[in-house]
């Protein structure tokens, strides 16, 4: 009867304890490096979040305008010194992945939601772009005077694999 | 060595893969209507086009640019488009000192290109980049209106 209970009971448990698994990954997303590119009409910088410099829009493709576009400036690498950020196609996320103005629960529940994480629909996939992407790597090594994440990449990847392997449960909402 | 292709001719150059592209088009090739301004793309004076989109060239590194049609602002006026651009700058007086001009004339013909008749809205984003330090906003945004006019 015991075994039984504490069965029924560990799960319950676990359940709460997971939506704790989430705030790792918060502490890393929703700092600049990841944030000021989650935006819906125009990026932004620095790590108090400006509004991008030039009047830098988001344009059709997540690109910029039509005649301006990201790759006008951000190249494939740093530049000036690192003063100018660049990776491989630089570029916003899209739209419905917009987290600007959410809070950590919000967010959490964003980005576990296919129609508004780029159609994402198993935990891995849903981890797999904050692995691997070089745009996201490149949050790590930024050059210039940026900060970089709260933690390593190594141990975001350690997080979100625990976050995953829980079933992505969010803070309040599991 | 790297080769280009500038205004449709093939050139090849010394200078380091890194080399920003600016400094290859002005100390190595004398194409010196393209200017320095900032050396951080935060001004547009030294904009020309990459496969006719505008790049900045002082942060655009030589290697990037091999494979790719470099435009500058001396075969600008070699396409219809860049000709009634240079006609209604002419016509409006917009440089004064000048020095920002070439950039200017590059991004208001690529952002014909792309969008042949502009609101002001799409002259603001395409041309918020390229700074004037003589203020000829007024007679920049006119301008392309008026190049946009005469299609």
């Amino acid at each position: 009867m015991r075994k039984l209970l504490a069965l029924l009971l560990v799960p319950l448990f676990a359940q709460a304890g997971d939506t704790a698994l989430f705030d790792p990954v918060a502490s890393v997303v929703m700092g600049p490096r990841c944030i000021n590119c989650h935006q819906a009409d125009a990026p932004r910088q620095k790590d108090w979040g400006v509004v991008h410099a030039q009047q830098v829009v988001r344009g059709a493709d997540g690109h910029g305008a039509a005649a301006l576009r990201c790759q006008a400036c951000h190249q494939a690498a740093n530049s000036a010194d690192g003063r100018v950020p660049g990776v491989k196609d630089w570029h916003l996320a899209p739209r419905s992945m917009t987290w600007r103005g959410l809070d950590k629960k919000a967010v959490c529940l964003q980005m576990r939601d296919p129609a508004r994480n780029g159609n994402r629909k198993t935990p891995r996939e849903v981890v797999e772009h904050m692995r691997s992407d070089p745009l996201v790597l490149w949050a790590w090594q930024p050059g210039g005077h940026r900060t970089t994440p709260a933690l390593s990449h190594d141990d975001f990847v350690k997080a979100l694999v625990a976050w995953a392997d829980a079933g992505l449960p969010c803070p309040d909402a599991p | 060595m790297t080769t280009l292709t500038i205004n449709g001719k093939r050139q090849a150059v010394t200078a380091e893969p890194d080399t920003p592209l600016l400094w290859v088009l002005r100390d190595e090739l004398h194409l010196n209507g393209t200017k320095f301004g900032c050396g951080m793309a935060l001004c547009g004076a030294c904009t020309v086009h990459l496969d006719g989109q505008p790049v900045r060239a002082c942060v655009t590194p030589v290697s990037a640019a091999a494979g790719h049609k470099i435009t500058t602002i001396e075969a600008i006026g070699a396409t219809p488009v860049g000709q009634r651009v240079q006609k209604a700058w002419a016509a409006l007086d917009v440089p004064q000192c000048g020095y920002c001009q070439s950039g200017q004339i590059m991004a208001a013909t690529a952002l014909l290109k792309a969008i042949p008749k502009p609101t002001d809205t799409d002259i603001d984003q395409a041309m918020s980049g390229n700074i004037c330090r003589c203020g000829t906003y007024q007679r920049i945004r006119l301008a392309i209106h008026q190049a946009a006019g005469d299609a």
